[in-house]
């Protein structure tokens, strides 16, 4: 089973976002801030990390940076998700190593999309 | 809805769009109605019904356009777009090196996700497409449908589902919440209003056809029927994409599928035959395609 982790500062979306990974059969691990998401990829690497920008102490760009310079940190695939909506803020984002970008509100097909372009989920197709 | 107001818009849906609906599908008349009743100042569907009886066209076209608009993302499905730049491209550019045109229909052109995801994979292509002219003709039964995909404006929920991020900066525009495609991508599209039902060889021949989940919606005799017709405005080496859930196999023998591409139909060259009486109108398998 492959480890999401999800990093953000607000109780009620890293609840949402659970939900949404756990029906996709992630196992998901949880981060409230960029410091706290350190100590988790130090303690053991995810295969995916849905990131929110704006954080207390680390925010998720700041958190980007260390993850791509630590041993092994360019393996996860790094799924950006927040309210931060500017190309600006989506370009600095892929720029800086994030492999997909969800722009706030999201549902399931936005993160089943977007982990399927990453190549983290297979989408079911309809078959004939 | 009483049982001979559904049948009275099955039967107009039926004459005007060929959409074949099941004796079950209630539900997707009064969702997709209801909203058109009230727009209308009209307390419910009996009143729409009695209203088109009384020969309002104008509302029929509404009817029409509300019953048969397609929900469409980006890239849906993503294999036949990986196909189209990975195999029908490459073969397609092969055999026109020396005329260097290449014409692509979308049968069912929808809001635009479809033609606009092809123009976007030909983007891609860069250098390799110097010098050549490629046209993309997007149609749609709709109207209302057309003026959308014209606009290239989608919501940030739509832009969010099939389309690879780095594309969404490369050739989007943000207007406020929502996204316009840039006039480059646009421009390589052109939009025509098209009835399926009706002759469409005015249009031309192609080496491309998208025509996807659009005949799922069309009784057997129906979809014969434009299949063969399909194959007369296709160049012989041409390449048919149906959707996923879509087949020839079994209903025509003017297209074949290749064996290891899926969805992908090649002309045989076999001339249409009239189809055969059809005893019962096949259920339609699913509006969830939809």
């Amino acid at each position: 089973m492959k480890t999401c982790l999800v990093v953000d500062d607000s109780s009620i979306v890293r609840k949402i976002a659970r939900r949404i990974l756990e029906e996709m059969s992630f196992n998901v691990v949880e981060a409230e801030d960029g410091v706290d998401a350190l100590v988790v990829c130090k303690r053991a690497m995810p295969e995916a990390i849905l990131l929110d920008w704006n954080m207390p102490v680390i925010d998720g760009f700041q958190f980007l940076g260390h993850l791509r310079r630590m041993p092994g940190g360019d393996t996860p695939k790094v799924v950006f998700c927040t309210t931060e909506t500017s190309v600006d803020h989506i370009s600095r984002a892929i720029d800086g190593g994030a492999n997909e970008y969800i722009m706030k509100p999201f549902d399931k097909s936005i993160v089943a999309a977007k982990f399927a372009e990453v190549g983290l989920i297979e989408l079911m197709e309809p078959t004939a | 809805m009483t049982p001979p107001d559904y049948e009275y818009l099955r039967k107009l849906l039926k004459d005007h769009s060929g959409l074949d609906l099941s004796a079950d599908k209630q539900y997707l008349i009064e969702s997709r109605l209801l909203p058109l009743s009230r727009k209308c100042g009209l307390p419910g569907i009996s009143e729409l019904v009695q209203k088109m009886k009384g020969g309002s066209s104008p509302l029929i076209a509404q009817v029409v356009e509300a019953m048969t608009t397609n929900e469409t993302f980006f890239f849906r499905d993503k294999v036949p777009f990986d196909h189209f730049r990975d195999s029908i491209m490459p073969e397609i550019m092969k055999a026109r090196a020396s005329r260097k045109s290449i014409r692509i229909w979308c049968a069912a052109g929808s809001t635009g996700q479809e033609p606009y995801s092809l123009a976007m994979s030909l983007k891609e292509m860069g250098a390799t497409l110097a010098g050549w002219r490629v046209e993309i003709i997007a149609t749609d039964l709709s109207q209302e449908v057309l003026e959308k995909s014209k606009a290239g404006i989608y919501s940030q929920f739509e832009v969010q589902r099939g389309l690879p991020i780095q594309l969404l900066v490369k050739n989007f525009k943000q207007i406020g919440e929502l996204w316009q495609i840039s006039p480059e991508i646009r421009a390589m599209v052109q939009h025509r209003q098209l009835n399926l039902l009706h002759d469409f060889s005015q249009l031309g021949v192609f080496d491309v056809i998208f025509c996807r989940n659009v005949l799922i919606y069309f009784d057997q005799d129906t979809k014969i029927n434009i299949f063969g017709r399909l194959a007369k405005t296709m160049e012989p080496d041409g390449f048919l994409v149906l959707g996923a859930a879509e087949t020839v196999v079994g209903l025509t023998d003017v297209f074949k599928p290749f064996p290891d591409k899926r969805g992908l139909y090649r002309p045989t060259g076999a001339r249409a035959t009239i189809a055969p009486a059809v005893t019962a109108t096949p259920k339609i398998a699913a509006m969830a395609g939809r």
